[in-house]
């Protein structure tokens, strides 16, 4: 063997070692993130997945005509007007005949969710036929209840430590044992707006608070991103002022968001005098923080048609408008709706700028309009995340799967949109 | 793509014509009210067949700043305060056209100071409190003269505290919990000091300043409006002592203990009775011009001053609240029921 292969294979075995070296530290990334992402995901499912039942307590009903209809009218609309907290209240004494005193009773009492009280008179007045019988009835459990239910270890903590005192803990006994308690599916979690009572709190009003902004957002920006876009790229002349206007626009992409949000509070609050936490408001705010994503994206996408194609439709004796809108931008419609989508997520996932127009707030009517006042999912979850009672910890997880499963969604949308009608010169 | 910008443009502008005419109550104002408020709201919208009232928690000073901003349908009906209106407040309302308001006081609220239930049960004195946290602290024992607060652990300031690291975690100065803080422990601590009190009546606003300025360099700990945030830390660092209201003490009873201050602790009966010394008043106010045109303000207030809500066995006792006494109770209902106009005068007697 010569000296020279020696040398050579001797720093060939060096290059290898580096080459394995950098794969090496390549997959350590990739293994690093990955670790994080599964933690933080399992974590948030391991806390969240019980929000999705709730704990259901059966007692024997009598539906007692002195107290749903003392007047005798047979009229369901006269049942509104009743205490339906009564029939509940009669049902427990029935059911822990042992319980006298006022005081006992209150700690009774508050095993069963006010939003039972609803439930109840919805079943008298769409049958009247019930009044005077007595029938046996799921009821909603109150939160307090339901942590007990979903964590049974707390059986054997101190008292104090409990949320619910040594009698109260018997009486819960009492009814495992009988059969009377059981999970249930958490419909309030899909239908509902804001609550201050764990278990009937609820998803919807923010999920329809976001779609309402997003929708806003998208009217707005895209229609203006995308002219703006075509203009700055295919019609404008390369000048001082136009250059001035790109970097103003890459600028405004790496603003942070609340300003955007003092921005919509001075203009759109207190000069165009639009109301305070409306999706309207939030959607206005959310497209000026759009919009230099999407106007980047549109560029990006535009430059990336080939300049034969432009100069191919002029040559056939097209303006550059038809250029433009017959060839170059159906051409470059997949990148431009992937960076439309990926700024409509990045919006759905935002909520620093809408502390500045009110929509951090506390809201229990499902917004059913533009103008209804409205919170907005990350918001939701930070709320949650900021009550005291705890059965908004399981809620609070269960808000960002909600907030993940879409943006997730969307993510894939832009994926699939990019990779269907992407071309490839 | 042309239909769409019109379509986007005939929503603005049909949207902004709208925008006159709210059926729904909003709310701004103090964190310690907000818990209480929200629930008021809730069963107001499901009983009375009104829409559910916006509350957003804004601190009681930025409450405040909203609520004084004008008259219209743009600017909040109500305001939620953990401490009083100021004068400077009621001029700000005054000069924007909100000349006529009613104050409605709810209940107590009792400032506690706790730490982590792994550590040892603290007993203060207010003078403690006030050595440990004023920016000055007197530099001779009658506090004639001050110097800037030197101590770092709570045994020197009383050499029956433990010999550990002086960390109070509270509230930023937007806050009504800090305002009250700041008033009843670190301003009752100082006038403990014949030097100091002789100083309030010779040079008013040095005694203020003086008097209640809390330290900033470090063993004040300023979290953010979010109580939950202060427990959290408490928790995680058993030196560290949290400020915040009783009923993020009775929620969080499992996690943290409170300390005794004067030899008192605080429980539901020594605040409503005064005697645990740091405890102070929530109120709301309405702002009477609103009541006439957005529905429903009446019968909020109506909702909210009943006995059923904050009365000895109303339901907000449970969630924290501390009941008037009944014969005041009544009275801010009938204030709340009349829309009793607000006199700034009373805060002059001060």
């Amino acid at each position: 063997m010569s000296k020279n292969t020696e040398l050579i294979s001797k720093s060939l075995e060096k290059r290898h070692r580096s080459e394995k070296r950098f794969r090496f530290f390549g997959i350590l990334g990739i293994g690093t993130a990955v670790i994080f992402l599964i933690t933080i995901l399992s974590s948030i499912f391991v806390e969240g997945k019980g929000a999705f039942k709730s704990t259901f307590i059966q007692l024997e009903i009598n539906f007692d005509q002195e107290i749903i209809d003392p007047n005798k009218t047979n009229n369901p609309e006269e049942f509104k007007f009743a205490n339906y907290k009564l029939l509940i209240n009669d049902a427990l004494k029935n059911y822990f005949p042992e319980v006298k005193d006022r005081k006992t009773f209150r700690d009774l009492s508050v095993f069963i969710s006010s939003a039972a009280e609803q439930n109840l008179m919805k079943l008298a007045m769409e049958n009247i036929e019930i009044i005077g019988e007595s029938k046996k009835i799921w009821l909603l459990a109150s939160s307090t209840i339901d942590v007990i239910h979903k964590n049974p270890q707390m059986e054997n903590f101190l008292e104090e430590d409990r949320l619910i005192n040594n009698i109260q803990m018997s009486w819960f006994n009492a009814l495992k044992k009988n059969g009377d308690i059981k999970f249930g599916l958490n419909t309030n979690f899909l239908s509902n707006a804001d609550s201050t009572e764990p278990e009937q709190a609820g998803i919807l009003g923010s999920m329809l608070g976001s779609f309402f902004t997003l929708l806003v957002t998208l009217l707005l920006c895209f229609p203006v991103a995308v002219a703006s876009g075509v203009f700055l790229e295919e019609l404008a002349p390369k000048n001082k002022f136009t250059d001035f206007i790109e970097i103003n626009i890459n600028n405004l992409a790496a603003v942070p968001s609340i300003i955007f949000g003092l921005l919509g509070l001075a203009i759109f609050l207190n000069v165009m005098h639009l109301p305070r936490s409306a999706p309207i408001v939030g959607g206005m705010v959310l497209a000026l923080m759009t919009l230099p994503t999407i106007i980047i994206s549109t560029r990006a996408s535009l430059k990336a048609v080939p300049p034969s194609i432009r100069e191919a439709a002029i040559g056939l004796g097209a303006t550059k408008f038809q250029a433009v809108t017959h060839h170059v931008l159906p051409q470059s419609m997949p990148g431009i709706l992937t960076g439309t989508i990926i700024g409509m997520s990045q919006a759905l996932g935002e909520s620093a700028p809408l502390l500045m127009i009110g929509m951090v707030a506390f809201i229990v009517d499902i917004p059913g309009s533009l103008t209804d006042s409205a919170t907005v999912l990350p918001v939701q979850i930070y709320l949650w995340k900021s009550t005291a009672a705890r059965g908004f910890v399981e809620l609070t997880a269960a808000g960002i799967m909600v907030l993940l499963t879409f943006l997730v969604i969307m993510n894939s949308v832009a994926v699939f949109v990019r990779q269907k009608f992407e071309k490839k010169w | 793509m042309k239909k769409t910008m019109l379509v986007a443009a005939a929503l603005t502008i049909g949207l902004s014509s709208q925008v006159s005419s709210r059926d729904q109550i909003k709310i701004v104002g103090s964190s310690t009210v907000y818990p209480f408020a929200t629930v008021v709201a809730e069963r107001f919208g499901k009983t009375s067949g009104f829409k559910t009232p916006v509350i957003e928690s804004t601190g009681s000073g930025g409450g405040l700043k909203l609520f004084c901003a004008g008259l219209g349908t743009e600017h909040p009906d109500i305001t939620n305060a953990s401490r009083r209106i100021k004068m400077k407040e009621v001029k700000k309302c005054t000069e924007n056209g909100v000349t006529d308001i009613t104050e409605i006081k709810v209940g107590f609220d009792g400032i506690a100071m706790a730490n982590a239930k792994s550590a040892p049960m603290l007993e203060l004195t207010l003078k403690d409190v006030y050595l440990a946290l004023a920016k000055d602290v007197p530099a001779d024992p009658e506090g004639n003269t001050v110097k800037p607060n030197p101590y770092k652990m709570w045994n020197e300031v009383n050499p029956a505290l433990p010999a550990k690291p002086i960390v109070v975690i509270g509230p930023p100065p937007t806050s009504g919990t800090r305002d009250a803080f700041n008033e009843l422990a670190i301003e009752r601590g100082c006038k403990k000091f014949p030097g100091r009190k002789a100083l309030k009546k010779s040079n008013k606003k040095l005694y203020k300043k003086q008097c209640r300025s809390v330290r900033e360099d470090g063993p004040f700990v300023e979290a953010g409006e979010n109580d939950n945030l202060i427990i959290e830390k408490l928790v995680a660092d058993p030196n560290a002592l949290g400020v915040f209201g009783y009923s993020f003490l009775d929620q969080n009873r499992d996690k943290v203990k409170a300390a005794k201050v004067d030899g008192v602790f605080p429980e539901f009966e020594a605040i409503s009775s005064g005697k645990y010394p740091v405890s102070r008043s929530l109120f709301f106010y309405v702002k009477n011009a609103h009541a006439s045109v957005i529905p429903g303000v009446k019968e909020y207030v109506r909702e909210f001053t009943a006995s059923k809500a904050i009365g000895n066995d109303g339901y907000l006792v449970p969630k924290g609240l501390i009941p008037l006494p009944e014969g005041e109770r009544a009275k801010f209902e009938k204030d709340g029921k009349s829309l009793a106009k607000f006199d700034a005068k009373v805060l002059q007697k001060k």
